[in-house]
């Protein structure tokens, strides 16, 4: 692609998503603000393509896009009534979150502008560099070093510790 | 050319926005959705650290990759309790919760 419409793609992409984010959690709406999350997800998706890492791109609309947000939507549903808008806190924990969001990102991006990445002519990121499927692969299935086995068995563990906590927990008495 | 510090600039924006919301939100879902923001926002830096600076290897989109299922993970355990917290007291602001104790 071209270099410029590349970076014109880019920045649309990095708006959108922060813009989004702000909605996500300043929305009156729970609804809506869940649905500013899934749109957030996607923009991170566009992210991962940017980077080439396109089987992360599709993990992440599969599983947050299609798994974690429709959880979102089914516990919103349960829990809440029609018409039901946000209570709100007083005045003082908006202006304590805007200070500590505020400085946080001072402090982060002054050191991010302040430190020097070195990286120079990056091949990876001229051209369709694809990772192979096959790469992946092996990779989460091998047992050597820069393999992924065993916290891939610890994860499928983690997931049904997670669902039978889940449904231990949220099940009726 | 697109610059690294481009998506650190914007991962660590949406990390704080997520901060914020997380200190302001008095529903617990909504708490729940800036937690979602920031876990995002890590995960878009493993996978720019990893593409930038070393880009023969796979370290950083395999820990995306595993961060996205544990945060899958628990998301669904939080849901669950929010829906069992929405049973015992009938809402679920975060000031309602120490009712959970009686």
């Amino acid at each position: 692609m071209d270099p410029i419409i590349n970076l014109i793609l880019f920045v649309c992409l990095g708006i959108a998503s922060i813009v989004l984010s702000v909605l996500a959690v300043s929305a009156k709406r729970l609804m809506r603000a869940a649905t500013y999350l899934l749109l957030v997800l996607i923009c991170t998706a566009g992210f991962y393509l940017f980077l080439n890492y396109h089987f992360l791109a599709a993990v992440q609309v599969s599983v947050y896009a299609g798994g974690v947000v429709i959880l979102f939507l089914f516990a919103i549903f349960l829990t809440s009534n029609e018409n039901d808008v946000l209570r709100r806190h007083q005045a003082g924990r908006y202006l304590w979150g805007a200070l500590a969001a505020l400085g946080g990102i001072a402090v982060t991006t002054f050191a991010l502008v302040k430190h020097q990445f070195i990286y120079g002519d990056n091949q990876s990121m001229v051209g369709d560099q694809e990772i192979d499927m096959k790469v992946i692969g092996e990779a989460l299935m091998g047992t050597e070093k820069y393999q992924y086995l065993l916290p891939f068995e610890v994860l499928s563990i983690l997931l049904l510790a997670a669902i039978i906590g889940g449904i231990l927990i949220a099940r009726k008495r | 050319m697109i610059r690294m510090e481009y998506y650190l600039i914007i991962s660590t924006l949406m990390f704080f926005i997520g901060i914020y919301g997380f200190i302001s939100r008095k529903n617990m879902i909504a708490i729940l959705i800036s937690l979602e923001l920031v876990l995002n926002a890590v995960e878009i830096n493993f996978a720019v650290f990893n593409r930038y600076l070393f880009p023969g290897q796979l370290e950083g989109m395999f820990f995306t990759l595993f961060g996205i299922a544990i945060t899958a993970a628990e998301t669904a355990v939080a849901l669950a309790i929010i829906i069992n917290a929405y049973r015992a007291i009938g809402n679920i602001d975060i000031k309602n919760l120490s009712k959970m104790k009686e």
